[in-house]
């Protein structure tokens, strides 16, 4: 029966997804065959590339809303691969570029089934950063010149950057009016592309803009061919090149290299750039799914590496996910793969259809769409959230930046890791942690009272973020769960960054994500995702950035009315009264909530006294109350009866309540005003509410659950159940 | 075997001595045992002196000391003690690790542990007071000693007055048998979670059947996670006083290189930990 539902679902959505992917093969045709140019290859390969992977992973893929095709981040290293293998015959280096992209999809198939997808998490997030930044540049040099019209400007990445005034000044001079037409089309689409968000007008916006960049173009065209005296400016060599015959022309993977270095650098580099593209985007585009699905990543690998092999046997570029064409599809009301199919439909529709009109596309229109994206992905501003986060993260973020433009990807991206590591090493001054702790396990992960306690020692970086990840993959989204860094020394911006997803998919989802046991660290920034290392404990800091958690008391403090201090720096005078801090020495106070009466705080003691000393961090409760209350414990699970046999307390019935006598242990001296003061109402409260230990002394009432920090939703339900305690003690 | 008649402690004059000493009397008494101590070296009256007065100190002995003083290998001297004396309990104290407060088992220690044909306590705070046991963990492993090893628990709890066990039990991730790749995987996993947490749970109650524990407080806990290590981790975030664990079936080389099971416990004591054996 569900089974047949969601065929009915998915006929039932069938017309909007038509709908979404061919909005998406708009996008995808002039995006297809830019790529592919600035790639150095024939503009047809981008789209045999996106022709074949919507087909293949809508069929066999494992994600939902994504939609694939030749991808950005690959320009930079097939155009490399292009060069170098073709020695300066570009179709010749093509082909051996195709071979190469044949075997980086067998290994992305072989990675797929090794469940190697999580690969991607063993890079830091800045140093990702970085090098999409250096991509984008790559691509945003080369292409500038070919907007301008200039199809020979020639150099490294630096030098053709330091080119683009002369390139422009040549421009604007020249004498030839093939090239002057062709960027002046190529300024004005890169106008489009830069104001077409800007411009709120509905029909206007019902083509995306890199389609109207094609649209207007072979429309100048036309108005030369039907209204103009004069011929059509542009001349063939700065038109795109389509072959004549689609259908039966592929070009075919020449393997004469396979054994060089060069080559196997080439598999290499693509390989690392498809599968890392493809892993951002999914994980991104699963944020954006309405209907909240997680993405089977190994089998979307899996399936993009297949796909990969049959459009590099085809003369297609690599397959990867992308995540431009991806939200568009989201936002086009795409809800399952068929929309991906869809747009590899139309586009061999559009092929085969508008070939000769697609062949009039000037292209520095096409390179001025890259330009933007170029520009996109190295934009400013990405850098200064970068810089935001911390300074060190800049560092991690330009070094990878610099060694890639200037060397290559993978030379780059292995920069990015070493400096990453050896910033780790700074901060800590303490190589031996990470050395003696990255093969251990180092995550713990049990249900108590069905909330999830996921507990990380040592230490928690991008080295082992694979052990902690794959156990949080594992809770349902809809549950609660509680991360615990208290044990660990030092936790980096990668894992904060990616805490930060995981309480936004818990969210989402119904369920409750949080962390605990970094209020005491020390973090570079405010950024909440900034790297943060715990601080011994003899630093108090009295100022300092909030953690997520803080920020949240703060916030509960506000809407419960109480006061709230993150560096409270009160001692807590009355606290060693308790029968509890009898044996314990008390540290330091801090998070402190509190109201008249009421004071929720958390609390850093020790147990034991030199090497037996035990550093312990909770979350407790104190109430003053206006009765006097007479000193008992109450707790369920006896775990003080020993300890106050000493203090000459023993445990008391309650009569008429075998219930409850049952199922706490209540332990005090004074029989009779325990007695009077334990009521049948409060009995009752006690009896259909959380257990808590609760403590009485004549300084009032000590209430907490467990002998760690609280989450700040335990927070909450502990201070409600103090004050209706209170209420319910005062009433008697 | 349950019973624990003969305490066996190892004697280096070490500054540790005094705790180590009261902290053996002390469990001699519990148990109602007797205490043998073997020191690794000459006998001379110095020494001996240093030892009576540290004896005089502490509590009285309920039964009788014993003192051999044998020199040579102190690991051959001390296993060879242990079986002529057919010894129930060796203690061992731990070392800690410089500043951090975390503690491993010296090279002779763990070759003694590795060794010992009885069971081993390794101490990781001897304390000249008493600090009361209040929560004990004991694993609750699919393994045909599992059952003696829950016994040695209750007894020790029993003879600790400790009134809280709680009985873990490690499921190694392979048994699931299923990875969580999207949300039907998940759902799969969680099932299947849900089904060996209940058959560990009916296996572990069977063998409590047998035993009686009315003051205690039982819990089971499952535990998805590499064996040996996540009981440790576990006992340390829980903050129990001791860990009690099988003794490891049978330890090769590779082992060494490539630690698991007990050796995780080894190289990080979580807090003090009972080996049966």
């Amino acid at each position: 029966m569900n089974k047949k539902n969601t065929f009915k679902t998915f006929l039932g959505e069938l017309p909007k997804n038509l709908f979404s992917g061919f909005v998406v093969s708009l996008i995808a045709l002039p995006l297809g065959l830019g790529l592919a140019l600035a790639s150095g290859a024939p503009p047809i390969s981008g789209i045999i590339a996106a022709i074949v992977g919507g087909v293949i992973t809508s069929v066999i893929g494992g994600s939902n809303v994504t939609i694939t095709g030749p991808g950005n981040g690959l320009v930079v290293v097939i155009l490399a691969s292009i060069t170098t293998l073709g020695n300066g015959d570009m179709y010749q280096g093509y082909l051996f570029t195709l071979a190469a992209i044949v075997f980086s999809g067998i290994i992305m198939v072989i990675l797929g089934f090794l469940r190697m997808g999580s690969l991607g998490d063993f890079f830091p997030s800045s140093a990702i950063q970085g090098m999409l930044a250096a991509i984008g540049i790559g691509i945003f040099a080369k292409q500038v010149h070919v907007m301008f019209g200039d199809l020979d400007a020639k150099g490294s990445i630096i030098e053709l950057l330091i080119q683009i005034p002369q390139g422009f000044f040549n421009f604007l001079k020249t004498d030839n009016t093939s090239i002057f037409y062709a960027g002046l089309i190529g300024i004005v689409s890169l106008l489009i592309m830069i104001f077409y968000s800007k411009i709120r007008n509905r029909y206007f916006q019902l083509i995306p803009a890199p389609m109207w960049i094609v649209v207007l173009s072979i429309g100048m065209y036309y108005y030369f061919e039907i209204f103009s005296n004069t011929s059509y400016p542009i001349d063939q060599n700065l038109l795109i090149e389509l072959p004549n015959d689609i259908l039966s022309n592929f070009a075919f993977p020449d393997f004469g290299m396979i054994y060089e270095f060069n080559f196997i650098n080439a598999v290499i580099s693509i390989t690392l750039i498809a599968s890392i593209e493809s892993l951002l985007s999914i994980k991104a585009v699963d944020k954006l799914d309405p209907l909240k699905r997680r993405s089977n990543i190994n089998k979307d690998i899996r399936a993009l590496g297949l796909a990969t092999i049959i459009s590099g046997f085809l003369g297609g570029l690599n397959v990867v996910t992308v995540i431009a064409r991806s939200s568009v599809n989201v936002n086009n009301k795409g809800s399952n793969r068929s929309a991906n199919f869809f747009h590899a439909g139309f586009l061999i529709l559009f092929i085969l259809l508008f070939a000769s009109e697609l062949k009039k596309i000037p292209l520095p229109a096409l390179a001025a769409i890259l330009v933007y994206t170029g520009y996109k992905l190295a934009s400013p501003e990405n850098l200064k959230k970068v810089f935001s986060i911390g300074s060190e993260q800049l560092i991690i973020f330009l070094v990878t930046l610099i060694v890639t433009i200037s060397t290559s990807l993978i030379t780059g991206i292995l920069a990015g890791i070493i400096i990453t590591f050896i910033i780790h090493i700074i901060i800590n001054k303490d190589v031996l942690l990470f050395i003696k702790n990255l093969l251990k396990p180092n995550v713990l992960m049990f249900t108590e009272d069905n909330i999830y306690y996921v507990s990380v020692k040592n230490f928690s970086s991008f080295l082992n973020f694979t052990k902690l990840k794959s156990k949080l993959n594992q809770i349902p989204e809809t549950e609660e769960a509680i991360v615990d860094f208290s044990l660990c020394d030092f936790v980096d911006h990668s894992v904060m960054e990616n805490m930060s997803n995981y309480a936004e998919a818990f969210t989402r989802q119904g369920g409750h994500f949080e962390v605990i046991g970094l209020d005491d660290s020390k973090s570079g920034s405010e950024h909440p995702f900034a790297l943060r290392k715990i601080l011994p404990k003899q630093i108090i800091p009295k100022q300092g950035v909030l953690t997520k958690r803080q920020k949240n008391i703060q916030q509960i403090s506000e809407e419960m009315h109480y006061h709230y201090d993150a560096f409270s720096d009160i001692e807590m005078k009355e606290l060693p009264v308790f029968e509890y801090f009898k044996t314990r020495t008390i540290d330091k106070v801090s998070n402190v909530l509190s109201t008249d009466n009421c004071t929720v705080f958390d609390v850093q003691f020790s147990e034991g006294e030199l090497i037996a000393k035990q550093v312990i961090k909770a979350t407790m409760f104190h109430l003053h109350t206006k009765k006097e209350i007479p000193n008992f414990t109450l707790d369920k699970e006896g775990l003080f009866e020993y300890l106050y046999h000493f203090a000459g307390f023993k445990d008391i019935d309650i009569d008429n309540h075998p219930d409850f006598s049952k199922r706490f242990y209540l332990l005090g001296k004074d029989e009779k005003k325990i007695r009077a003061f334990f009521t049948d109402e409060l009995i009752l409260f006690l009896e259909s509410n959380k257990e808590y230990y609760i403590e009485g002394s004549k300084v009032g009432l000590l209430i907490f659950s467990n002998e760690r920090l609280a989450s700040v939703k335990e927070m909450k339900a502990l201070s409600y159940f103090g004050s209706s305690l209170l209420k319910i003690i005062e009433k008697c | 075997m349950n019973k624990v008649n003969k305490i066996l402690i190892g004697i280096a004059f070490s500054p540790n001595l005094k705790a180590n000493i009261f902290e053996a009397v002390r469990m001699a008494n519990m148990f109602d045992a007797q205490l043998i101590g073997v020191h690794v070296g000459d006998e001379n009256d110095e020494k001996k002196e240093s030892l009576r007065a540290l004896l005089d100190e502490a509590e009285t002995l309920i039964n009788s000391f014993k003192i051999i003083w044998k020199a040579g290998d102190p690991v051959k001297v001390i296993l060879d003690t242990c079986t002529n004396e057919s010894i129930d309990l060796l203690i061992l104290g731990a070392l800690q690790q410089e500043k951090i407060l975390k503690y491993y088992v010296g090279s002779i220690a763990r070759i003694l542990t590795r060794k010992a044909p009885c069971s081993v306590l390794l101490m990781i705070k001897p304390s000249i007071v008493r600090v009361a046991c209040k929560h004990i963990v004991v694993n609750g492993l699919h393994n045909k000693k599992t059952e003696e090893t829950i016994k040695m628990a209750f007894n020790f709890s029993n003879q600790l007055s400790c009134k809280r066990i709680t009985i873990v039990e490690e499921i190694s991730q392979s048994e699931l048998q299923i990875k969580v790749n999207d949300d039907r995987t998940l759902r799969k996993s969680t099932i299947i979670k849900e089904r060996i947490k209940n058959r560990e749970d009916k296996r572990v109650k069977n063998i409590l059947k047998e035993i009686n524990y009315d003051n205690i407080t039982v819990k089971t806990q499952s535990i998805f996670g590499r064996r040996g290590y996540s009981i440790g981790h576990y006992a340390k975030v829980k903050r129990a006083d001791l860990l009690v664990m099988n003794a490891p079936d049978k330890i090769r080389f590779i082992d060494r290189i490539f630690p698991h099971d007990i050796e995780y416990i080894l190289s990080e004591l979580p807090t003090d930990v009972l080996i049966v054996k």
